[in-house]
């Protein structure tokens, strides 16, 4: 196995508030490969979005990032200083958004910015960087791309401006694309253009790409391998159709079991019971507990350990004893 | 675009018209009137000799007759004659226009450049030392009363270091022609123009670090950072552009006020400009020379808000004129 093109090792990330310091990612590791998809899944507030934005140094104030290491392509992204940092944002890593309506500046022509992602990192003329962008706008599939160069963002739709955040994140084609939640304010239709060009570019460019979701039939689309996060940890994470077809984690299970089923007709959805722990007031022990159908004393004691778990890793000390509910596997099926 | 000029000139018209007869009745229901003033400093204000200056003046005539033929030289673009400086009104406000916009322009672009820098430098630098200096001196500046600012201002540079005049736009004695007078306007200028400029700077300082500290949290930056845009160039291309807006606004409405914001300062160092003239106009009761200069600072702010408008155009390209 070559060296991934991206490793996080013990990633923490807190936010040092007047309540308190809120720890909104914990222990964190994960790597991607070359050209592969790793989903990052869980519900609003489990830190996935802050992990996405701490991959570029752009995680906000007062928020700290601390850890062993976030490794691209062998350099540690946590001990560069900014100049640095920025040198590598946009060219060897990129991001694209969740709101492709205000993602862009509304006072600059979609041709200026992505010319500018061009200009920013490489010494070419002007006239150079707008050949290349405009070859972006094409490449993405925007129709009459000569046309919408010198267009203002608020006369394309939510699904063009997100391509030109795509095309404007692939300017330079990074090694790795970080996507937040790239569909969630598109439209259907819209989405699954969306995600197969991600996934076209990326078998294209050989791009690793960290696809951030809350949304299951996403990740089984799209992803190759997948890390269930569960307030600010990581409780599982596994091969997509592993994990689709053996969830080990409850609350892999629970999440697998409230997706809506074709044919499932009008019948209520299973849900997870309670909700997400606050930040502030994270219980003892497993944070799922609370939650968890099959807790027990010794759930609230200690946090569980990740352990080796089918080619994964799961987090939950009787994930070795549960069997396989029936309705996990018939997602999987259907 | 032609559509709208047209139309936007059409309302123009209509407001300058409305704005000017509101003017002269608003003016009629103050106290006295040109001749009880005059006849007062003469000292001999027997009824005829009244009555004789009231017939001159036209202040005879029942009110409706005035006011149609005030309407009449308002259409034409007659000023009228003011009686007591014994002058066509035109004459007079050209006479003092000048003054008063080179005071004014002087002063509004000091304020809107280095209030601008320093509403930008204290945005960049947010929380930290630069920014409490810059907004602590910005909020001592927007607090100190005008006048008093004037007032030490020529104690300390004028009176105590003597290095500039104390007043007036020109020096008197000297005959100055070209550059060398061009040179003495600018260092009689140099002292109201602060003053007034400081009030001014400290608004648009305040007004700066606000909208761009505003526009640094929204979603477009996080996207220039995410493309490794250098900090210099968000701050300047998408910050600061995106933060005018407001600017604009505040610089029309404050352009708009160019006449009551000059009375205080034209004042206290005796500049010859239009707010001295409007001043001295008001309490001579010279209702001709008054209308006039409202006519024309209305004609100032309608034209102003126009250029406000085609300058959003300019900045903002989701604005559109129709």
């Amino acid at each position: 196995m070559s060296d991934p093109v991206l490793a996080v090792e013990r990633l923490n990330i807190s936010f040092h508030t007047r309540r308190g310091v809120l720890r909104a990612v914990r222990d964190l590791s994960f790597h991607v490969e070359r050209g592969e998809t790793l989903a990052i899944v869980g519900e609003s507030g489990c830190g996935k979005s802050i992990t996405a934005l701490s991959l570029l140094g752009l995680v906000p104030e007062p928020g700290r990032v601390e850890g062993d290491a976030v490794r691209l392509e062998g350099r540690n992204l946590l001990a560069l200083p900014e100049a640095k940092l920025r040198r590598l944002r946009g060219a060897r890593i990129a991001m694209i958004f969740q709101e492709p309506m205000t993602a862009l500046n509304p006072v600059l022509t979609v041709g200026e910015q992505i010319m500018e992602a061009i200009l920013e990192h490489e010494k070419v003329s002007r006239a150079a960087a707008r050949d290349r962008a405009l070859a972006l706008l094409e490449r993405v599939r925007i129709p009459d791309a000569k046309r919408r160069f010198s267009d203002y963002p608020h006369r394309l739709s939510g699904g063009m401006r997100q391509r030109v955040v795509i095309a404007m994140a692939l300017a330079l084609s990074p090694a790795v694309l970080v996507a937040d939640e790239p569909t969630t304010a598109l439209d259907v239709t819209i989405q699954a253009q969306i995600l197969e060009l991600i996934d076209e570019l990326k078998r294209e460019n050989g791009t690793a790409v960290v696809l951030i979701t809350h949304d299951l039939g996403v990740v089984a689309e799209h992803s190759d391998r997948v890390l269930v996060m569960y307030a600010g940890r990581k409780v599982e994470a596994r091969a997509t159709a592993d994990l689709f077809a053996r969830p080990l984690h409850p609350y892999t299970r629970g999440l697998i079991a409230a997706r809506p089923q074709p044919g499932g007709g009008r019948a209520r959805l299973a849900e997870i019971p309670g909700t997400v722990p606050s930040l502030f007031a994270m219980p003892a022990g497993c944070a799922f507990a609370p939650r968890c159908a099959v807790a027990e004393p010794a759930c609230g004691v200690a946090v569980p350990p990740l352990m080796p778990a089918e080619d994964g890793a799961v987090a939950c000390i009787r994930a070795g004893e549960i069997h396989v509910p029936e309705p996990a596997r018939e997602a999987l099926r259907a | 675009m032609a559509r709208y000029l047209r139309r936007t000139i059409a309302q123009i018209a209509f407001v300058i018209i409305g704005i000017a007869i509101i003017n002269f009745f608003l003016l009629r229901l103050a106290p006295g009137d040109a001749a009880q003033v005059m006849a007062g400093e003469a000292g001999s204000a027997t009824p005829e000799y009244m009555a004789a200056l009231r017939k001159q003046f036209g202040l005879d005539q029942p009110l409706y007759v005035q006011f149609f033929s005030y309407l009449k030289n308002v259409l034409t673009l007659n000023l009228g004659y003011s009686f007591r400086q014994g002058m066509p009104v035109s004459d007079l406000i050209l006479q003092r226009l000048p003054a008063t916009l080179l005071l004014m322009g002087t002063s509004i672009a000091f304020a809107v450049s280095i209030g601008g820098m320093l509403g930008l430098l204290a945005a960049r630098q947010a929380g930290k030392l630069a920014d409490t200096l810059i907004s602590a001196l910005a909020l001592l500046f927007y607090a100190t009363p005008v006048f008093w600012i004037g007032v030490m201002l020529v104690v300390v540079f004028s009176v105590l270091l003597d290095w500039l005049p104390v007043g007036g736009m020109a020096s008197v004695e000297a005959g100055l022609t070209g550059l060398a007078y061009a040179a003495d306007v600018g260092r009689h200028l140099i002292l109201p123009a602060t003053t007034l400029g400081l009030f001014y700077l400290a608004i648009y300082t305040r007004l700066m670090r606000a909208s761009m500290l505003e526009v640094y949290g929204q979603d477009f930056v996080r996207t220039a950072r995410a493309k490794g845009v250098r900090p210099r160039r968000i701050a300047v291309r998408h910050v600061l552009r995106n933060a005018l807006l407001p600017i604009v606004t505040t610089l029309g409405v404050q352009l708009g006020s160019i006449l009551g914001g000059a009375i205080l300062v034209e004042t206290v160092f005796a500049w010859p400009g239009l707010g001295r003239l409007a001043f001295e106009a008001l309490f001579q009761r010279d209702l001709n020379l008054l209308l006039g200069i409202l006519f024309c600072s209305s004609v100032v702010v309608v034209l102003v808000n126009l250029a406000v408008d085609l300058a959003y155009t300019a900045l903002d390209p989701r604005i559109e004129l129709s």
